[in-house]
């Protein structure tokens, strides 16, 4: 029997690298040697994300704990399971409760993606914690790296404004409690928040009486909540930033976080 | 969660529970996380040794079993969104081992002047595909098993519809942020809900611009590092994944702290006689009364706060003259203001504790209370 491996190399060869329209989306032949190895990164979009090649202690799981990819997986693994629950969800008080029910109740595979949804969005919070841990524990924040440590942290801040945002939504007594219990330390923000300290100085005095620029009705919190309690407003507001803006940012600052990877390379001993 | 289901634990665990409820006093319970992290840092060449941390982990582990015969703590621990925190303490405490036990080999490598290992396993340059592409897809494959597994045989709570008007007791955040739910015990919101997150955040991107050390860039190590690497994990251990840990099975209704073990009592009563400085200085202190302006009654407030975010720094400065040389003022300053605020969070708990201060400047006029 000579040689399997041999047998399928040469049919993959002449039927599979030599063909017209793997050529046309590949560029390389197989991968096994230098040249063929380096043209799979090269010539993919998404791989080379990567270098062609990384020094030996920045492939070994011991010390990336594969956190930092593993965060981006997370957010794949939300966006895709979140676009499926935003074809059954509603965001108004009438219907996201209930929405929420009949995806358990209703909806093939529902409740597994609703499940799927939360603990990945709990995971990501974890995964991205651990990810800042492993960075700061090998020193990679350290020159030339330092302004992409501080893009890091802006998104570690997006992932718990987008797992808080999305805590909202399914608007049970645990959501707006939750969001309740959140949001009232807005209030508090000093000069914008109605019972922020500096606040009650900012007014206009009209001789008779004081009108308070900033008071319940024209705060942060309200501009945040786009009423003074946490209700219909404050649903839609909280499912936009969840669903568009947060992601959207979130993804620019990727770009830039990766990019960034690429061009000061990943953290190595001098 | 599974655990074993006994009605009533037998009598040698109920005196276990008892202890911990003991130990479970807010001050003595803090005082012991500190203890323990210190030490944990200054053994940590014992720690690090692979049978000793599987002995630990055997012994948190039965531990944790154990617990669940608490009907308290098994009510807490099976909700659904607290088995995050499980995650959290394991897997954190997995990854500080795994840190602290390649620091600790490099740190005698670097001992004996030889390089650290990853300098030599970095001589090495390895293709991306396959050597890397592999691990990244079979970890990918694991970790997506294991979310499925997880979102399988566990459900998303899902309570009663939202109702504005009746209002859960204790009203808790997310777990993620009941660190700073717990701030607000000992802070005025404009504090503990503005003034401090705000601060670790810029607390952690300036980390990179305050540290002099050029040491250490690339591979673990604690010897090059002790100050930078004990006072991370001093704020996200102890200020961070403590307090989530306190908040999540301490806290019970109205915020009131309770034992590990002990049944959350809606009507447990605590004797609030907490005094402001002011009262201190001017009733106690002097024996007379209040004065009336904010500006005459809080001056021993805001000198005392002055005292520690001007003198504290030249202290620092004279104990460490070489950080100052190499950061500069103004980085030494930045440096300085998030390292002493970080500070004042246990500083504030611990005149809680044993003074019953409520607040340094309290001037309830502007919503001004520290």
């Amino acid at each position: 029997m000579a040689n399997i491996g041999d047998r399928v190399r040469q049919v993959l060869d002449e039927h599979i690298y030599k063909n017209v329209v793997w050529k046309s989306v590949f560029r390389h032949g197989f991968p096994d040697t230098d040249r063929n190895r380096t043209l799979v990164v090269l010539s993919n979009v998404f791989l080379h994300l990567h270098p062609a090649k990384l020094k030996g202690h920045a492939v070994r799981m011991r010390y990336t704990w594969c956190m930092g990819g593993l965060s981006f997986f997370m957010f794949l693994i939300l966006t895709i399971s979140g676009v499926f629950l935003m074809f059954y969800y509603r965001p108004t008080p009438e219907y996201a409760y209930s929405d929420i029910i009949s995806l358990r109740e209703d909806v093939p595979l529902g409740m597994f993606m609703r499940n799927v949804h939360r603990w990945g969005a709990h995971a990501m919070v974890l995964i991205v914690w651990l990810h800042m841990l492993r960075v700061f524990m090998t020193g990679s924040y350290k020159a030339p790296r330092e302004f992409n440590w501080g893009v890091g942290v802006i998104l570690l801040k997006l992932t718990l404004l987008l797992s808080f945002t999305g805590y909202l939504l399914p608007w049970d007594q645990l959501a707006i409690w939750a969001i309740t219990v959140g949001t009232n330390m807005a209030r508090a923000t000093p000069g914008v928040g109605h019972e922020g300290p500096l606040t009650s100085m900012i007014g206009i005095d009209a001789g008779y009486d004081t009108f308070q620029v900033v008071h319940s009705k024209s705060d942060i919190r309200f501009l945040l909540l786009g009423g003074s309690i946490v209700g219909p407003p404050a649903l839609l507001r909280f499912y936009v930033l969840h669903c568009v803006f947060l992601p959207l940012v979130a993804g620019f600052l990727m770009a830039v976080h990766f990019w960034r990877i690429r061009k000061d390379g990943f953290s190595a001993p001098l | 969660m599974m655990g074993p289901l006994l009605a009533v634990a037998p009598q040698p665990i109920q005196g276990f529970f008892d202890l911990v409820n003991l130990l479970c006093e807010p001050w003595l319970f803090f005082t012991l996380t500190m203890v323990v992290f210190f030490a944990a840092i200054y053994f940590r060449r014992t720690l690090v040794k692979p049978p000793v941390a599987l002995g630990i982990l055997i012994a948190s582990v039965a531990a944790i079993l154990v617990s669940f015969m608490s009907p308290q703590f098994k009510a807490e621990a099976s909700k659904p969104d607290n088995a995050p925190i499980f995650m959290l303490v394991y897997i954190t405490g997995f990854c500080i081992w795994l840190a602290f036990w390649q620091a600790v080999k490099n740190d005698e490598r670097l001992a004996r002047g030889e390089k650290p290992e990853e300098y030599e396993v970095g001589k090495t340059r390895l293709h991306v595909w396959p050597y890397l592409l592999y691990i990244e897809g079979i970890v990918a494959a694991f970790v997506l098993a294991a979310l499925f597994i997880w979102a399988l045989s566990l459900e998303a709570p899902l309570e009663q519809a939202a109702n504005p008007a009746k209002s859960p007791n204790p009203a808790k955040a997310p777990w993620y942020f009941l660190g700073l739910q717990e701030m607000l015990v000992y802070y005025d919101p404009w504090i503990a809900g503005v003034v401090l997150p705000g601060m670790i955040i810029s607390g952690l991107i300036v980390i990179p611009y305050c540290d002099p050390n050029p040491k250490g860039l690339g591979y673990y190590t604690f010897a090059e590092r002790k100050l930078a690497v004990t006072t991370f994990l001093f704020g996200f251990l102890i200020m961070w994944v403590v307090l989530i840990f306190v908040g999540t099975f301490m806290r019970g209704p109205n915020w009131n702290f309770f034992g590990l073990y002990e049944p959350w009592d809606v009507h447990k009563v605590l004797s609030l006689n907490n005094v402001n400085l002011s009262q201190m200085f001017w009733q106690d202190g002097m024996g007379k009364a209040l004065p009336a302006a904010w500006w005459q009654r809080e001056w021993p407030g805001f000198l005392l706060i002055l005292a520690y975010f001007a003198v504290l720094p030249g202290v620092i400065m004279k104990l460490a003259p070489k950080l100052y040389r190499d950061l500069g003022f103004i980085r030494y300053s930045v440096l300085v203001v998030h390292f002493l605020v970080m500070l004042s969070l246990p500083i504030k708990m611990y005149l809680r504790w044993s003074l019953n201060l409520k607040y340094i400047v309290s001037i309830p006029e502007y919503f001004f209370n520290i």
